[in-house]
């Protein structure tokens, strides 16, 4: 039996393909403006990985901000739904999940079962999500995925007072005028980005074992400042790039649905 | 013949105006530079030579604005929420409500018949419902921020905004000049998205009429009209002076009688 889960996120495309619970191929793209063609796109990249024919695939969940769109599934799931099942999936004992997407941010608490148990959501306001980050690293002239390292060679503390991302942006040009180093800007800016997240998550309350997924999961910096935001340990969800994580809960969904297909 | 000055170093533009007892005899308005203090000394000097005074027949100089603790040349300093009422009243004396919006904050200020503050708040968390929003949204339309008032009257369907948030707001404007979507139904939707955030604001406190605009939003018409509509009455217009100097004719006018 062998199922795929495919998640069209806002900014990228993301396909899981299981076989039995395991993973037989994956991929993540950069979405275009069509999110049903990056959805294809992403498919064959998964079914290449994967080593199959696409024709092989028994039954496909979709899940995102363009799930709609997406032509090769039969049925969508919500993303917190998907969240919650890929995390369960990859930590069985996890009980929140802080999931961060590039225009959003998810904070999910699951019952002992693994359902869903409360959430919050954010996809009002950029601060607090991927793109606070992009709209940094931008400013700053350096590469998104190298900020994780950058921040890790910092040596003095800066305090970055804005959290709306227009006036933080133009904090971060003053900072640098001032000549302050880089390395400090970037890891203020993980602070101030996780302490964001960290109010989210508090709104509905703390459990006790956090998770992080989302593209900026990758991101140590903000991975270590969340973990010291929240006052516990964050776990990593290692058994998939976290970037995966709604997408392979869509593929879980979909071989806990693939039997109807077959009949 | 005393002569007074106002100082009002914003985070986008700061302006200076020279008074006699009387009357504005001069002003200025420059964008703010990096440093606060040059920009103050570059508006007084402006706004001085204009009057053709010098530094030493000013008997006071009043400094406000979010810049204003850095002007090393002032004899006082007022905060920025006294300094409008103070204008605004004298600009306009039945005036009891007033909505300034500046670059990166929008505050209502409620002021009693002595002018005095009776409350007010301020939004400078958010750079939607400041004059920053309007200047990204115009910058993403590639065109003047100044050019903006104007194209309510041009369009006859304005674009929603899906969202409050400046950088969302500016992704969709992306996709709107992307679908062929003409630009003045774009900046009437930029203008609508403003006049309500910043109506939300205004309704929290209540506004009591006569009710005015300060600030550089309040030449915009486009915006202006807008919120006459969604608030229900008139904004009293400011004539007497440009609405971006209300904030240092208050400052200036501090400085009489001290």
């Amino acid at each position: 039996m062998i199922v795929a889960g495919c998640d069209v996120g806002s900014l990228t495309a993301k396909v899981v393909i299981l076989e039995e619970e395991k993973i037989l191929g994956s991929s993540v793209i950069r979405g275009g403006i069509k999110p049903d063609q990056s959805a294809e796109d992403a498919l064959e990249i998964a079914v290449e990985s994967a080593g199959i024919r696409r024709d092989r695939i028994d039954y496909a969940v979709g899940t995102g901000y363009g799930k709609d769109l997406i032509g090769f599934v039969a049925e969508t799931e919500s993303e917190i739904v998907c969240h919650a099942k890929g995390a369960k999936w990859n930590l069985p004992e996890v009980k929140m999940l802080v999931d961060i997407g590039g225009q959003d941010a998810k904070v999910i608490r699951l019952d002992e079962e693994g359902e869903v148990a409360r959430y919050i959501y954010n996809d009002k306001c950029a601060s607090g999500t991927g793109r606070f980050l992009e709209v940094m690293a931008e400013a700053l002239e350096i590469p998104l995925d190298q900020m994780g390292e950058i921040g890790e060679q910092s040596t003095e503390t800066i305090r970055i007072s804005n959290q709306c991302v227009i006036f933080a942006e133009s904090e971060v040009i003053s900072l640098v005028n001032e000549g302050r180093k880089t390395t400090d800007i970037v890891k203020a800016l993980h602070v101030a980005m996780a302490n964001r997240v960290a109010s989210l998550a508090r709104s509905i309350g703390l459990d006790d074992i956090v998770a992080m997924s989302g593209g900026v999961a990758k991101n140590r910096g903000v991975f270590d400042a969340l973990s010291e935001g929240l006052a516990l340990p964050l776990h990593h969800l290692d058994k998939v790039d976290p970037q995966l994580n709604g997408a392979l809960g869509a593929a879980l969904i979909a071989a806990g649905k693939s039997g109807l297909s077959i009949r | 013949m005393t002569l007074t000055a106002g100082c009002d170093v914003g985070s986008l533009t700061t302006k200076a105006v020279i008074m006699d007892d009387k009357a504005v005899k001069s002003s200025a308005l420059i964008k703010s530079k990096s440093n606060p203090e040059a920009s103050a000394r570059q508006a007084m000097a402006e706004a001085m030579e204009k009057a053709g005074v010098t530094e030493s027949e000013l008997s006071n100089v009043i400094g406000t604005g979010y810049g204003r603790e850095k002007i090393p040349f002032v004899t006082d300093v007022k905060s920025e929420i006294s300094c409008h009422a103070r204008g605004a009243k004298w600009l306009l004396p039945s005036i009891k409500t007033i909505i300034d919006i500046g670059g990166q904050d929008c505050k209502i200020i409620r002021i009693d018949d002595q002018g005095e503050v009776v409350r007010f708040v301020t939004n400078d968390k958010c750079a939607s419902g400041t004059g920053r929003f309007l200047e990204v949204m115009a910058k993403a339309l590639y065109m003047d921020i100044s050019e903006l008032g104007d194209l309510n009257r041009k369009s006859n369907s304005p674009v929603t905004l899906t969202s409050t948030c400046t950088v969302w707001a500016q992704a969709d404007i992306v996709k709107f000049i992307h679908s062929g979507i003409p630009v003045e139904d774009i900046g009437a939707g930029i203008n609508l998205a403003m006049a309500k955030r910043v109506s939300t604001l205004v309704n929290s406190v209540q506004p009591e009429k006569e009710v005015c605009m300060t600030g550089g939003v309040a030449k915009n018409r486009g915006v202006t009209s807008l919120m006459e509509k969604l608030l229900g009455f008139r904004l009293k217009p400011i004539r007497r002076a440009d609405p971006q100097l209300v904030g240092a004719i208050g400052a200036a006018l501090f400085g009489r009688n001290r």
